[in-house]
């Protein structure tokens, strides 16, 4: 690691006075920052450890939940609230990593760890153009079984990125129309998690909308519908404590047959969770059948674009999506609808 | 504010880039807590931190001021070893031994969560308020915890009869 000053904030003001430091990053659990560090893929001159901040879990007037950054992934599963009215929440983070790092873990390093493939870990070896604006990419044409299918397309190779961000949890807050409260020297602002994690562009070393000194000081969770279901699936090389190769966040909510609200978000495909807006679109107010979810699901991945090793991954998520939309469908429609 | 490591007072580092496995190993020199890949996917550096399982290895030191950290070595008492360390060596849950310290803090850590009904990924319910230890579950909760000679069915089977027997405290 190369040198930098510690330095413990007791309260957000104090953490945004300590994050306009030069080279400053906030420091949550540590679980990939401090892992950056050891690699020199990160060279903080100062940290700012925030995770004496808010780690509360609290209703909130409208019904729904508003969860401080600094709580632990563990304790957000853990929560009775969060298992009860947000369950695919608590499936999706114990999906993810294992026991040890969710114990340390907090929801904003979560939903901050980098987008990230293993050519942009291999400082001495790989070039990467997160790692290094414009130095062009190994992945491309390297070994890109685990990359992204959605979101990427290789335009130019001295910006392109197609590395996935691994998180579950963020899956989840996308479907579940999650936002994400920030605090910065500007003031305080919202905005929703679906939205805040950018696609590479020819910018891959930008992966939020965060301004500088800006701190996750939040999430929100918006009052679950008595009438909806959700579920979290993911789909892995080996059985635990392994990235998605693809994972689908869903609820769907069937009326007299027909899907009255649907919310979808693939993990796994892209730079950022990716809501599949095209799949709900065609689906919302339309039949909740198998033949609707294929034909949602053939729709959300018609962009898609492989490299040499990961074509898999796109049938792979049309299944995936299809099988989780109808198990959540389920006994709501005729069984004859499913065949 | 010191650390205290095992019931005793240590001092923090001075360089904020001493993991607490290195203060642990290189600076206290207990060296039960074992380095493995250094980067958070084997689990061979797992301590006890307030009873809560952690990697040391991404842990800077620093961070937890003030806290319990509890390591191996911390586990043996005025009656020898800890029940789960003599359960390890009954079902032969090591080979090589290198993996045995993060894996017998890891269960300890899993014991506390289990008693509090904290679920895991397999975990049917997730409304539970109780835990039924199977043996998909523990393999599930133990997945952090990697041993390169293959002695997990007796890791599985060492953990499973101490919890069994309720002598995980």
């Amino acid at each position: 690691m190369t040198p930098f000053t510690y330095a413990r904030a007791r309260d957000t003001t104090e953490a945004i006075q300590l994050g306009a430091l030069e080279r400053a990053k906030y420091l949550g659990g540590g679980t990939n920052l401090i892992d950056l560090m050891r690699e020199t893929v990160e060279r903080p001159a100062a940290l700012v450890d925030v995770t004496g901040l808010s780690a509360l879990v609290e209703e909130s007037g409208d019904g729904g939940l508003v969860v401080g950054a600094a709580a632990k992934n563990s304790a957000v599963a853990e929560h009775l609230l969060v298992r009860q009215r947000y369950p695919m929440l608590a499936k999706a983070i114990l999906a993810g990593a294992s026991a040890q790092i969710r114990n340390m873990a907090t929801v904003g390093g979560n939903i901050l760890q980098r987008t990230r493939c293993t050519y942009f870990y291999d400082e001495d070896g790989s070039r990467c153009n997160k790692r290094t604006p414009g130095q062009g990419c190994d992945a491309i044409d390297g070994i890109n079984r685990i990359h992204a299918i959605l979101g990427a397309p290789v335009l130019d190779a001295s910006s392109a990125c197609v590395a996935t961000h691994p998180s579950d949890m963020c899956v989840a807050l996308a479907a579940l129309d999650a936002s994400v409260h920030l605090h910065g020297p500007g003031g305080a602002r919202v905005v929703p998690l679906a939205d805040f994690h950018t696609l590479p562009g020819e910018h891959p070393e930008i992966e939020t909308v965060l301004q500088p000194g800006e701190l996750i000081t939040a999430i929100a969770l918006p009052r679950p519908s008595v009438a909806a279901r959700s579920s979290y699936r993911k789909v892995r090389d080996r059985a635990s404590y392994a990235f998605a190769l693809i994972s689908v966040g869903a609820v769907l909510e069937v009326e007299d047959g027909a899907v009255k609200d649907v919310r979808v978000a693939l993990g796994g495909v892209a730079a950022k969770p990716w809501r599949a807006h095209k799949a709900e679109s065609l689906l919302r107010g339309g039949p909740a059948t198998e033949q609707a979810f294929i034909a949602a699901a053939e729709a959300e991945l018609a962009d898609a674009a492989p490299l040499h090793d990961n074509g898999f991954k796109i049938e792979l998520a049309k299944r995936t999506m299809t099988a989780v939309l109808s198990a959540l469908a389920g006994d709501l429609v005729p069984a004859g609808d499913l065949a | 504010m010191p650390i205290r490591i095992n019931g005793t007072e240590a001092d923090l580092p001075a360089d904020p880039r001493v993991s607490l496995l290195d203060l642990l190993r290189e600076t206290l020199r207990l060296p039960g807590t074992k380095k493995g890949c250094n980067q958070g996917a084997c689990g061979a550096c797992t301590v006890l931190v307030d009873g809560e399982r952690i990697l040391s290895c991404l842990a800077l030191a620093v961070q937890y001021e003030g806290r319990e950290v509890t390591t191996v070595e911390g586990l043996t008492g005025e009656g020898g070893m800890h029940p789960l360390q003599h359960a390890f060596i009954e079902h032969d849950g090591l080979q090589c031994g290198y993996c045995t310290p993060g894996q017998i803090c890891s269960a300890l850590g899993l014991f506390a969560e289990v008693a509090r009904g904290a679920p895991s990924f397999v975990t049917a319910d997730l409304s539970t308020e109780t835990v039924d230890l199977t043996s998909y579950e523990l393999r599930e909760r133990m997945s952090g915890n990697l041993c390169r000679c293959g002695a997990h069915n007796g890791i599985v089977a060492a953990i499973a009869e101490t919890y069994a027997a309720g002598r995980a405290a």
